[in-house]
């Protein structure tokens, strides 16, 4: 397929709004029993796995809600992860350890990093935005880095899981994991009804045809500050539950590394479908534990199979699902 | 009905100047519309008629002169601030959102005048407000039972049809039709003539054209653009019989 | 903070510059003329430095491995294109993203199987090691002092190519207006293959070129990639002046911000606040040059296409 058409527009993603509940009912509902699976089949790592699957989850839908509906290519979204995952981490270093404390601040230091990052970025056509965000995750990550008193290069230990108005509520793992099951239940329907509503319509459209919606009245970048906005808070959302998941936060959870994982676990899921983001993060997990075992290169399996999903499953799981329902049914 | 009392311009160019580089595209323009006038704009193949009109609805930021809108001096303003003041406009390549619905496509353009987008919950495809005022304009443009249709599969007539109906549905103050008819077939040509003859007694409009009968049919007063200047602007008559525009066009028909 | 020191870090700003824009030019470039994001340019540089140490264990001698690692990298990455990238010009960018990001991954595992994890070195030619004197006190190692100069021939190379050659024309005419270019009859995806081709060559050789003063390990394309990207988007995409200014104020910026951060801020705080916060303040610099160079010009500092 060489050939380098100029006529034709460039192929994008399609997104459309879907109303199906079957999948991501099916899904919450395997989330909501792997516990007992875990229990019966003296599985106890599934409960770790799965709520790692659910923490990376809650970054995965949001990073759909830019990428997706609002057509902004985030590179740095683990930054957002990175930060609020700090700002639990920094607050136990100096003796706070309440959740109610730690959560709105992982939330707000999150929506500020936005807020601050994104007026810079959406005043750049739509290439640039990828590479900035990239260098704003990169100047993240060196800041965490060069933060010797809360660990630098290797990482803070914390000294107990966030506890709620006191009580260590969710300080067992199998009461953590459905904190975290309740979270991304709660993100999901959130970012649902954000996508059908006004708000989410406007972004749509601006993904379509932006000149078309500036003609109609609409200043779309300012709706996609929002966007970014509150996709950073969700970040940040997913980086309080990581930092309580491991106990631990490193650099590296702001790596660029880990954003360019976030992004492929949109894509493998199916972007713009908002259920990719839970698929995805769980194939991706899953990917990783299952090559991992075959070989500790295991990436050099995983780039080609990257690479030939981009190139012959865009739609990811959930394209490939419509397509063999289109096929068998 | 917009009475011709005011003696106002709806939309006023002066010495309205662009270049691309050393290339003159717009060169001193100065013309006035006025209210419930439909005022078109001919003139050859690159003269330089779309930049104008991208200038004037916010596209293209000019490199000197002032546009005047509705008595209000928007040269610096967005393109969304102009809209919102009451400036509609129509693509010459047809812009519309193809993965949306042919009534999603018009209620967004009632929705941007219809209180906050800034909504983040309620299903907004489900608003019978909006979905109702986008009927309507549907209806007017005469492509009201594609409504459910998706945008993108719709013929180039139809296309050009929900454009129209996209700027209706902002209730203008100033409508820009930018080469409406090209494009489309005889039988469609008339369709919109005749549509635009109904909507001249609601609306002032600037009509960019290339189609001389639908512009001698259309036009209450003609504005001749050659390389970016204006050579004439003056009732269709006058227009026709101006020896330098017949010179311009070198013997094209003008009948 | 002594005059020498001072100067020593000047030098190492160009050297690190240079090293950018070799990287940073052959990427945008490709960016400009093909709209086409290339995410495994920085592979391209590690793989570079591999096949110097590879070819070096096998001929003895830098520069015919300098010679055939070249060329290697020449044909790794036409390879590449002709696999992979050539389907991804009709894709949105999302997808490029994705493509040459799995491309990262693979490269970058792949060359710990073949070669290990652990770091590789090279040695520096023998007519070059050691330190010449520039000035009284101050001594700068020869093979930095040839990674500048080599450097800045070839951008001085590239200038006239791009400015006098009929190519190098075509060539900032594609990245003004491809779909112009091509319609004017020119065999763009021939124009497009020199491009990429030539850029490969750069990011290789300054693989290459680096391979003797540091380790080669896997990853090591990752950091200054961002920093290329850093690079194109300051100096303003598809513009090889922009790339060359841009990433010589990119390498001075950054290695004399590091080196001074701690010793400018003990001027106005106390010396412990001052070291706690340099190395912070130091790795923001760059980021924070960009964020005000794209508020005052979205679209760089001498961006190919018009504005």
């Amino acid at each position: 397929m060489s050939g380098i058409t100029f006529a034709a527009p460039k192929a994008k993603h399609a997104v459309a709004v879907r109303r199906d509940i079957v999948l991501p009912a099916l899904i919450f509902a395997i989330f909501a029993l792997l516990p007992a699976v875990a229990a019966l089949t003296a599985r106890q790592y599934l409960i770790d796995v799965g709520a790692r699957m659910m923490v990376f989850a809650v970054a995965a839908v949001a990073l759909d809600l830019l990428v997706g509906y609002a057509g902004l290519i985030s590179f740095g979204h683990a930054a957002f992860i990175g930060l609020g995952a700090y700002a639990v981490g920094i607050l136990s270093a100096h003796g706070i350890g309440e959740g109610l404390i730690a959560l709105p601040a992982a939330i707000l230091v999150s929506m500020l990093f936005a807020w601050l990052t994104g007026i810079v970025c959406l005043r750049t056509r739509g290439a640039y935005f990828i590479m900035i965000t990239l260098a704003f995750g990169q100047m993240v990550y060196f800041i965490a880095t060069s933060l010797a008193p809360y660990g630098g290069d290797n990482g803070l230990t914390i000294a107990a899981r966030s506890t709620i108005a006191g009580w260590p509520l969710i300080k067992s793992d199998r009461a953590f994991y459905y904190f975290t099951l309740l979270c991304l239940l709660a993100t999901y329907l959130f970012c649902r009804a954000l996508v059908g509503s006004r708000f989410g319509r406007v972004l749509r459209g601006g993904k379509e045809n932006a000149v078309r919606m500036a003609t109609i009245g609409f200043n779309v970048r300012r709706f996609q500050l929002v966007a970014y906005i509150i996709a950073g808070g969700l970040g940040g959302f997913s980086g309080f539950l990581l930092a309580n998941l491991t106990e631990f936060v490193a650099p590296a959870y702001m790596s660029w590394q880990q954003s360019g994982e976030l992004i492929v676990m949109v894509i493998l899921g199916g972007v713009g479908t908002l259920d990719g983001g839970l698929l995805g993060s769980a194939a991706y997990l899953i990917a990783e534990e299952w090559l991992s075992g075959i070989t500790e290169n295991w990436k050099v399996i995983f780039g080609p199979i990257l690479v030939l999903v981009v190139l012959f499953a865009r739609g990811g799981l959930i394209g490939l699902g419509a397509f063999l329902r289109r096929r068998f049914a | 009905m917009l009475e011709r009392v005011s003696s106002d311009p709806v939309l006023r160019l002066e010495g309205l100047r662009k270049n691309f580089g050393s290339l003159t595209v717009t060169d001193d323009v100065t013309l006035d519309v006025m209210p419930g006038e439909m005022h078109a704009i001919i003139g050859p193949n690159g003269a330089g008629k779309t930049t104008l009109i991208n200038q004037i609805s916010g596209i293209i930021r000019p490199d000197g002169g002032r546009i005047v809108f509705a008595g209000n001096d928007v040269t610096t303003l967005s393109p969304d601030a102009r809209a919102l003041g009451g400036l509609a406009r129509s693509f010459q390549i047809t812009s519309i959102l193809p993965g949306f619905s042919v009534l999603e496509n018009v209620a967004l353009a009632v929705q941007a005048r219809d209180g906050s987008s800034f909504r983040f919950f309620g299903r907004a495809a489900d608003e019978k407000a909006l979905n109702a005022a986008a009927m309507t304009a549907l209806e007017q443009a005469g492509i009201a039972e594609r409504a459910h249709a998706r945008a993108g599969e719709l013929s180039h007539g139809e296309k050009r049809a929900l454009e129209l109906a996209i700027a209706l549905a902002m209730k203008p103050v100033l409508l820009l039709l930018d080469e409406p008819m090209a494009g489309i077939g005889r039988e469609e040509t008339e369709r919109q003539v005749e549509l635009l003859l109904r909507l001249k007694s609601q609306l002032t409009m600037v009509l960019v054209e290339h189609d001389m009968a639908a512009v001698f049919a259309l036009a209450d007063r003609i504005s001749v653009l050659i390389r970016g200047r204006l050579l004439i602007t003056g009732n269709p008559a006058d227009v026709r019989a101006d020896p330098q525009v017949v010179a311009a066009y070198l013997g094209e028909q003008l009948e | 903070m002594s005059t020498t020191l001072f100067l020593v870090q000047i030098l190492n700003g160009l050297q690190l510059g240079v090293l950018l824009f070799l990287i940073a030019a052959g990427l945008t470039l490709v960016f400009g003329v093909m709209d086409f994001i290339n995410l495994a340019h920085g592979v391209q540089y590690m793989l570079g430095a591999y096949l110097a140490v590879a070819f070096y264990g096998l001929v003895g001698n830098f520069f015919f491995a300098l010679v055939l690692a070249l060329a290697a990298s020449l044909l790794f990455g036409l390879l590449l294109e002709f696999l992979v990238f050539r389907h991804l010009y009709d894709r949105d960018h999302l997808d490029q993203v994705i493509a040459t990001f799995g491309i990262i991954l693979f490269l970058n595992h792949a060359v710990r199987v073949v070669w290990g994890a652990a770091p590789l070195t090279l040695p520096v030619p023998e007519f070059f090691t050691g330190s010449i004197v520039l000035m009284s006190g101050l001594l700068y190692p020869v093979w930095r002092l040839v990674i500048i100069a080599s450097g800045l021939a070839i951008a001085a190379g590239l200038y006239v190519l791009v400015t006098y050659t009929r190519i190098g024309m075509l060539v900032r005419a594609g990245a003004t207006n491809a779909r112009m270019v091509s319609a004017l009859g020119v065999n763009i995806e021939r124009l497009f293959m020199i491009v990429f081709g030539f850029g490969t060559m750069l990011a290789g050789f300054a693989g290459i070129m680096i391979a003797p003063i540091i380790s080669v390990e896997p990853g090591m394309g990752d950091n200054i990639l961002i920093l290329a990207f850093v690079v194109i988007v300051i100096g303003g995409i598809g513009s090889i002046r922009g790339a060359f200014i841009a990433a010589l104020l990119i390498g001075l910026v950054d290695t004399l911000g590091r080196s001074f951060s701690v010793d400018i801020l003990r001027l106005m705080m106390g010396p412990s606040p001052a070291r706690m916060a340099g190395p912070a303040i130091a790795s923001m610099l760059i980021y924070v040059l960009m964020a005000v160079v794209l508020y005052v010009r979205p679209a760089g500092l001498f961006p190919a296409r018009g504005r």
